[in-house]
C-alpha cells in the first residue's frame, strides 16, 4: 500500500467571535491506497466536516491537506474542482441524484462534465457500472422511479465513474433498510477488493463499520482511535 | 458547452408548465414589440406617403433674377426697396444638357420638368386665383401621383386641357368637359377644357392648383424654351440629403433636398419614432425582468442539484452556462413564437396599399415588424437577464447547497 492522503493539525472553525464553533481541533489522519475505512463518532464529532475537507469541498481553517502528493490546502477553487472530478467520488446519505435525468445519465455525469459531452465510451462505462450494481433493468429509468436502495447503488456507480482513488461516503446506508444497506456495503467491499479503490465511510452503524478493515473514531474534533 | 446545453434543455423540459408559461410571457413581449414596430413604422410610412410622398424629393429651381437697380450715383443717398417679382421669369435653359446627367444617378426614380406660375381661372363672372403647373404629358404622375387622385376624367394633359381640384370645381360650380379661361400672370389668356378632376384630400392643392400641359404653360408664361423648375423623385426619399449635393456638384445648379423645407415634419417623425423606441424598450424590459425572476426562482429550487454538480466536478463556469443557456433558449423560443404570432396577426390587417388616398384602415405595415431584430434582441435580453441568476448559482457553496 502507498500513502494516498494525509491531513495534519487540521483545524476547522465556523462562525466568529462568541458564535465561533471549533469543529476540528488539530486532527491528524493518514490513509493508504486500497483501504476500506469506517469513520465513527457521535453526532457533532466532526465526521461530515472531515469528509467535506477531504473531498475538497471546503478549505480547512488551518493545518495541511495533501493527497496523491499534492498540497490541496490552499489550492484554488478551479484546481480543486478539477482534482475532485478526477480523483474523488462521493456517496451521500440521501443519494443526491439529479432527479430529471436517467440512471445512466447520472452515472455518466462526472465524465461528461469534464469532456463536455456524453461520449460513447462514457456511456459504455456507465452501463457496465450499473450492470455491476445489479441495475441492468434500470439503466434508462428516470431516477425518480427507482427505490431508495436502487438510487443509492446508482450513486455508488456515479462515484466510481471516473475511477477515483478515493470514495467518500457519508452515511451511505443511513437511509436504507437492512437488506439494501448490506447490498450496498457488499458492492463497496467488492469494488475495494477488486479495483483497489480507497473508501472512507462515515457511519453510526457498528455493523456497517465492522465490514470495514479499519475503524477511525473521532471525538471532539480529534481522531481518538 | 454542449453538455451544459443538454442539462439546460432537460431542466426546461422537466418543468414544462413553468417553461411554457415563461415562453408565453416572452412571446407576448415580442408580439408587442413587433406590433409596435409595424404600427409605428406603418404610421411613419403613412404620414410620409400622405405628405412627402407627393413632394419632390429634390428640387432645382432657377435662381430669381434680381430687378435692376436704377441708382444714379450722383444723387447722393437713396433709399431703395427691392421686391422680388412674383412672375416666373427665372428659367432653367438647356435642360437637355443636365437632365441626362441626373437621370444617370443611382436612386433617381423620375424627373419632372415644369413651368410654374400664378394666374386667374375665370368662368362666367367667377374669378379664382390659382397656381398653374405645367407638366410634361406622360409625366403627370412622376412627383404627385395625379393619376391615383383623379376622380373624374383623366390625368393625361393634352393640349387645351386642364386638370382641376375637386374643391375648386365645386366652389366654381364646374363640371368635367366644361371650358374655362385661364389667364397667367404674364397676361396671356387660354381657353381650356376641364379634362380631369382630382381630389388629393388636402385643401390647398384641391382648391388652388391647375395642371396644364407644358406646351400650354409655355404659351401662358411666354417661355418658348427652358423650364422654371425641375423636380426629382428618388427611390428612397431619405437619400435626398446625400444626393442633392451630388446633383449640385454635377450640374452647378442649386439642388435642394425636401428636408430643407420639411424640418417640422422630420421632427414630428423623429418624435414618433422615439415614442416607438420607448414602448419597445418597455416591452423588452418586461421580458428581461420576467426571465430574470423566473430563473432566480429556478436557481433557488435547484440549489441541491447545483451543489451535487459542483461536488461531481462541475466548475462555476459550467453552472453559469447551464443557467445562461436556459435564458437563451427561453428568449429564442419566446422570440420565435412571438414573431410568428405577430406576423400571423399582422396578416389580418389591410396591406400597405391601403395607405393610398381614399382608403382607410390602420396604417400597419407588416414589412416593418422587425421580426429578426425582435428575436435577436429578445434572445440577447434573456441572456443578459439570466446572468444574475447564473452567477448566483455558480457562487453557491456546494456543501450548503447539498445540505449534507
Amino acid at each position: 500500500m502507498t500513502a494516498l492522503l494525509e491531513v495534519r493539525d487540521l483545524v476547522k472553525t465556523f462562525g466568529s467571535g462568541e458564535a465561533e464553533t471549533r469543529v476540528l481541533r488539530g486532527l491528524n489522519l493518514a490513509m493508504q491506497t486500497g483501504e476500506l475505512a469506517a469513520l465513527l463518532g457521535p453526532s457533532g464529532s466532526g465526521k461530515s466536516t472531515i469528509l467535506t475537507i477531504l473531498g475538497t469541498l471546503m478549505h480547512p481553517t488551518s493545518g495541511s491537506h495533501t493527497m496523491l502528493g499534492l498540497d490541496l490546502t490552499t489550492a484554488s477553487d478551479r484546481a480543486l474542482t478539477e482534482f475532485r472530478n478526477l480523483h474523488i467520488g462521493f456517496v451521500f446519505q440521501f443519494h443526491n441524484l439529479l432527479p430529471d435525468f436517467t440512471a445512466l445519465e447520472n452515472v455518466c455525469f462526472p465524465t461528461a462534465v469534464r469532456e463536455g459531452r456524453e461520449t460513447a465510451a462514457a456511456r459504455l462505462r456507465g452501463e457496465e457500472l450499473l450492470v455491476r450494481m445489479g441495475l441492468s433493468e434500470r439503466i434508462h429509468f428516470p431516477t425518480a422511479n427507482l427505490s431508495g436502495g436502487q438510487k443509492q447503488r446508482v450513486a455508488v456507480a456515479r462515484a466510481l465513474m471516473n475511477r477515483p482513488e478515493l470514495v467518500l461516503a457519508d452515511e451511505p446506508t443511513g437511509n436504507l433498510d437492512r437488506a439494501s444497506a448490506l447490498q450496498v456495503m457488499d458492492l463497496i467491499g467488492e469494488i475495494n477488493r477488486e479495483e483497489g479503490t480507497t473508501f472512507l465511510i462515515s457511519t453510526h452503524d457498528e455493523k456497517i463499520a465492522a465490514q470495514c478493515r479499519r475503524q477511525i473514531v473521532v471525538g471532539d474534533g480529534l481522531v481518538t482511535g | 458547452m454542449l453538455y451544459a446545453l443538454k442539462i439546460a434543455t432537460r431542466y426546461l423540459t422537466a418543468s414544462r408548465a413553468q417553461t411554457a408559461l415563461l415562453v408565453f410571457g416572452v412571446a407576448i413581449g415580442v408580439f408587442i414589440f413587433i406590433f409596435m414596430s409595424a404600427l409605428i413604422g406603418g404610421l411613419a410610412e403613412f404620414i410620409m406617403m400622405r405628405t412627402a410622398g407627393d413632394m419632390a424629393h429634390i428640387t432645382i429651381q432657377a435662381e430669381a433674377v434680381d430687378p435692376a437697380l436704377l441708382n444714379p450715383a450722383a444723387l447722393g443717398t437713396v433709399l431703395l426697396v427691392q421686391e422680388p417679382s412674383t412672375k416666373a421669369t427665372a428659367i432653367l435653359k438647356d435642360t437637355s444638357a443636365f437632365i441626362p446627367l441626373i437621370e444617370g444617378l443611382p436612386g433617381v426614380k423620375g424627373i419632372s420638368q415644369q413651368i410654374n406660375g400664378t394666374g386667374f381661372l375665370t368662368r362666367g363672372g367667377q374669378v379664382t386665383q390659382v397656381s398653374i403647373n405645367g407638366l410634361e404629358p406622360g409625366h403627370e404622375s412622376v412627383i404627385a401621383n395625379l393619376a391615383s387622385y383623379v376622380t373624374e376624367g383623366t390625368a393625361n394633359l393634352g393640349a387645351g386641357g386642364v386638370l382641376l381640384g375637386k374643391t375648386l370645381v365645386e366652389d366654381m360650380d364646374l363640371t368635367l368637359g366644361q371650358t374655362v379661361r385661364l389667364q397667367s400672370s404674364s397676361g396671356v389668356v387660354a381657353v381650356l377644357t376641364i379634362t380631369g378632376i382630382y381630389e388629393m384630400g388636402s385643401g390647398g392643392p384641391d382648391r388652388r392648383q391647375a395642371y396644364v400641359s407644358l406646351a400650354t404653360a409655355r404659351t401662358l408664361f411666354k417661355l418658348p424654351q427652358g423650364v422654371t423648375r425641375v423636380e426629382i423623385k428618388l427611390d428612397d426619399l431619405y437619400a435626398a440629403d446625400a444626393l442633392a449635393p451630388q446633383i449640385k456638384a454635377l450640374t452647378g445648379l442649386d439642388a435642394k433636398s425636401w428636408t430643407e423645407q420639411a424640418a417640422q415634419l422630420l421632427d414630428a417623425l423623429k418624435a414618433q419614432a422615439q415614442t416607438g423606441y420607448i414602448l419597445k424598450a418597455f416591452a423588452l424590459l418586461t421580458i428581461v425582468i420576467g426571465v430574470a425572476s423566473a430563473l432566480l426562482l429556478s436557481t433557488y429550487r435547484r440549489r441541491p442539484e447545483i451543489g451535487i454538480m459542483r461536488a461531481m466536478g462541475a466548475g462555476r463556469w459550467f453552472v453559469m452556462v447551464v443557467f445562461v443557456a436556459q435564458g437563451a433558449l427561453i428568449g429564442l423560443m419566446g422570440g420565435l413564437f412571438g414573431a410568428a404570432a405577430g406576423y400571423g396577426v399582422l396578416l389580418a390587417f389591410p396591406s400597405r396599399d391601403s395607405f393610398g388616398p381614399g382608403q382607410s384602415g390602420l396604417p400597419i405595415d407588416i414589412r416593418q415588424g422587425a421580426y429578426g431584430l425582435a428575436i435577436w434582441l429578445t434572445t440577447l435580453g434573456a441572456i443578459l437577464a439570466s446572468i444574475l441568476p447564473a452567477r448566483a448559482a455558480a457562487r453557491l457553496d456546494p456543501v450548503t447547497a447539498i445540505g449534507q
